[in-house]
């Protein structure tokens, strides 16, 4: 069985966000960037599936600007066998929406005929969390969201969800969609013989146009904003004025 | 909890914009490492660095090593750490695929040495020595110990260690007493107490193999009658497995101002079965041919504690409120400014910055030099680095200290603490100047040794590139003539006035050599450091002119050099001043009135 897996080049998950002074959007010239963490749970779990002997080749895939070699690059030295770029951006600021992604990859299904899709459950920079429903949707696959444990059995997934409240196993035909949660795995450090390995795996490189995908923004995105900032404490006397504060603030 | 973040844009600029290896084709190797191999191979183990070593640093301070029956424990999570840095090849980063290391150039350890000593230099240690020990057989060795020891020590399933020191003796080796009686089966019976064995006893590898400096029967007195052996905690039987114990242990673990995490060992030799390596009588060279790494090494360990310290101090120095602007209130939302306003911890931090990133290139440049030397034999390169390795090792390990210090002051009261690291840093830093021969050893190495080899050819060198340098781009910007040039050049001077004193006064007094040497080997490393800033401060302006998108980053390069140049570089008058004066004052008094 193939397994693909798409991976998200995003702002580093250590670096301090600045908001684009004109409220466009977060900055993103010369900044950190790395593979979405939840991609790289999902790099993970594809591989112990190889490693176990139930997959046979994982091709991670990446849409987006071409930089984006350096996060496919990432995902082959974890242990990805070879990747695919679907360039779809010239500005590193351009994010591509979840539905054109979805297109872009149910294109690159239809060529590659894998058997199963592992895909973070969002990225963490938009934090849209879409694009694996939709995919399963454009597909008429079945889809397993959430993941906290993965088994594949034979024509059937058996995948345990993080839900509200707990935990919730269901079972899915194959071929499927799954979409990873914090709790699946960790992911290994790559290590340096297979970071140089890395360099000599196949990469191919497409477009969107090659595709006949449109990626066109149908999302207008109306302001950014930073968070803002934590108000100055103040002091109380006693555990009477401290309740009679929380009380005047609303906060009980 | 103190943070580490690896400097992973400053390595990339010192790699690709001012050392621009790949452009160095002549250098087998270099052409394979472009921006984005050394971007994944530094930002994989800068993950280590951080997530995993950083946070057992302190760790290790606390709970230290501890020897029960013998057996030396690390402390608590060092073992599993030490899994993940083998498993992920880090080990084998530079050594010989023949032996199954990667083969990838010295200048790429060096990176990587930087932060894992960032992250946790007493834990680095361990690996570290191993590295020293695997050099030391790989240049000396049969190919039968080659084969029979290197391929685990390349993957740091077995350490090692190097015993010189004795209880009487370290830095006159010519002393020693453990003996080597030949056992008639070409094997050697070797007896004798080591002292200050790092990593001479642990847990986290299956055997350790010790060299060992030993003397033999017939040997000669002093330096010339010593030899070096191999000597396994246990056997290797000839299909590679482990044989029986061999008759050595460790006797006792020294308590110690810092590097807690690391086991220094006193190590006792019965009649132990050792190996020799090389000739015998020979112990002493095969030991130098591996000094000059080992050296650059330390220096490396300076500054790298500097560089972590620097980031605590100036992330304390971010937050912490007190005071106003004297020019201004910058944060009228809050009851304070944070200090880093303030003129005077301004000039504390750009000490700090200043020297650590001027550090970092350094050794990048000295470590580039080793691979010239090594891998395309240039001899020059070979000639240069070993004249600034006492350079590289005494002044940065000086300078990584004093940084500790500086970074600790930042913090005032809480950097006194335990909680909040730096002191740890001060502790762990100090040893830098100590081991691997003190610093004063190092100025004597220099000025007595280096200095004249080769007739004096390769500090010719030094001053030949200082001064191509200087007219190669002279006359193309103001500015940068005046901030950097002008600076380097009057450094430059001091230097050869020096140097010129030296020869002059040195030969019919050497105490006025020797009593100048360590104000020489600063002045040095000072012009060193100013030639790299102004290395730097070029790349910087040649980048920004090609249009590159981070001119934060380029401009604050150039920021930071104008600082070194205006308010560090000129102590090189002080230190000439020193030198000048001679050994008259030095030596005045009988030693009966101190």
């Amino acid at each position: 069985m193939k397994v693909l897996v798409p991976v998200k080049r995003v702002i580093d998950y250590n670096v301090k966000v600045r908001v684009k002074a004109d409220g466009s959007g977060v900055d993103l010239a010369n900044v950190k960037m790395s593979m979405n963490p939840f991609d790289e749970i999902a790099v993970e779990e594809a591989i112990r599936l190889k490693e176990a002997g139930k997959a046979d080749e994982v091709v991670a895939v990446s849409i987006g600007v071409k930089q984006a070699q350096e996060t496919l690059r990432t995902a082959l030295a974890m242990g990805a066998d070879r990747a695919i770029l679907i360039v779809a951006a010239d500005d590193v600021h351009t994010d591509i929406e979840p539905l054109a992604v979805a297109k872009i990859l149910a294109k690159v299904i239809e060529d590659e005929k894998p058997g199963l899709v592992i895909c973070g459950k969002q990225a963490i920079d938009n934090d849209l969390g879409a694009t694996g429903q939709m995919l399963s949707a454009l597909l008429g696959w079945s889809q397993a969201t959430y993941a906290n444990k993965v088994d594949i059995d034979g024509e059937n997934a058996v995948v345990t969800r993080e839900v509200d409240g707990g935990l919730q196993t269901i079972k899915v035909k194959m071929p499927t969609v799954i979409t990873t949660d914090l709790r699946l795995n960790e992911p290994r450090y790559a290590s340096l013989p297979n970071i140089m390995k890395a360099k000599k795996k196949p990469l191919d490189e497409k477009t969107a146009a090659d595709l006949g995908v449109d990626v066109t923004p149908r999302l207008t995105v109306v302001e950014t904003a930073e968070p803002a900032g934590r108000a100055a404490g103040i002091m109380v006397g006693s555990v009477d004025e401290l309740v009679a504060k929380l009380k005047e603030t609303g906060a009980v | 909890m103190p943070i580490y973040t690896a400097p992973l844009k400053d390595q990339q600029f010192i790699l690709h914009d001012v050392l621009k290896i790949t452009a160095q084709t002549d250098v087998p190797g270099y052409d394979e490492l472009d921006r984005e191999t050394t971007e994944a191979i530094l930002g994989e183990a800068a993950k280590l660095a951080e997530n995993v070593l950083a946070p057992l640093n302190a760790v290790g301070d606390e709970e230290g090593c501890t020897l029960e029956n013998g057996v030396v424990r690390t402390p608590k999570g060092f073992k599993d750490a030490f899994d993940q840095v083998r498993d992920g090849g880090w080990t084998a980063l530079d050594c010989d695929p023949e032996y199954g290391g990667q083969g990838l150039p010295y200048l790429v350890s060096t990176a990587v040495g930087e932060m894992f000593s960032s992250a946790n230099m007493a834990f680095n240690m361990y690996q570290g020595l191993t590295h020293g020990a695997y050099n030391a057989i790989h240049a000396h060795g049969s190919d039968d110990q080659k084969r029979t020891y290197l391929p685990k020590m390349v993957t740091c399933e077995w350490g090692g260690t190097m015993n010189l020191t004795e209880p009487h003796c370290g830095t006159d080796l010519g002393l020693i007493r453990t003996k080597a009686v030949p056992n008639g089966d070409g094997s050697y019976a070797i007896s004798g107490q080591k002292i200050w064995i790092s990593a001479g006893e642990h847990d986290m590898c299956d055997n350790i193999i010790h060299l060992v400096l030993a003397k033999l029967p017939d040997a000669p007195a002093g330096v010339k009658g010593i030899s070096l052996f191999i000597v396994p905690k246990f056997m290797v039987n000839d299909d590679g497995s482990l044989g029986e114990r061999n008759s050595l242990s460790c006797g006792g673990l020294e308590m110690k101002m810092g590097i807690h995490g690391n086991a220094t060992c006193v190590m006792n030799y019965d009649g132990a079965t050792g190996f020799l390596v090389g000739e015998a009588h020979k112990g002493m060279r095969a030991m130098f041919t591996m000094m000059n790494e080992a050296r650059l090494g330390v220096g490396l360990q300076g500054y790298a504690q500097g560089a972590v310290a620097y980031q605590n101090a100036l992330g304390f120095a971010q937050d912490r409120l007190q005071g106003r602007d004297v020019t201004g209130t910058k944060a009228p939302e809050k009851p304070a400014d944070p200090i880093i306003v303030h003129p005077d911890v301004r000039r504390n931090l750009m000490d700090q910055k200043s020297f650590v990133e001027g550090a970092r290139a350094f050794t990048f440049w000295g470590a580039s030099l080793i691979d010239r030397s090594h891998r395309a034999h240039d001899a020059d390169a070979e000639g240069l680095v070993s004249l600034m390795t006492p350079v590289i090792k005494g002044f940065l390990t000086d300078k990584g200290f004093e940084t500790t210090v500086l970074a600790q002051q930042t913090l005032g009261g809480s950097g006194f603490t335990r909680e909040w690291g730096l002191e740890q840093f001060v502790r762990d830093a100090r040893i830098t100047m100590i081991y691997e021969g003190t610093n004063g050893i190092q100025s004597l190495d220099l000025v007595g040794r280096k200095l004249g080899q080769d007739g004096g050819k390769h500090v010719m060198a030094f001053f030949e590139m200082v001064k191509s340098f200087i007219a190669d781009h002279k006359g193309q910007d103001a500015d940068f003539d005046k901030q950097f040039l002008d600076p380097l050049k009057a450094a430059s001077k001091d230097l050869q006035a020096a140097g010129m004193y030296f020869m002059q006064n040195g030969m019919k007094n050497p105490n006025n050599a020797l009593a100048g040497s360590y104000d020489f080997m600063h002045l040095f490393g000072h012009v060193c450091l100013g030639l790299m800033w102004a290395r730097m401060a070029w790349a910087a302006r040649e980048a920004l002119a090609a249009g590159a998108g981070d001119t934060e980053f380029y401009e604050t390069k150039q920021a930071t050099g104008r600082y070194y140049m205006a308010r560090q570089l000129p102590m090189t008058g002080t230190h000439l001043a020193r030198i000048q004066s001679g050994a008259d004052t030095v030596m005045a008094l009988d030693a009966a009135n101190f």
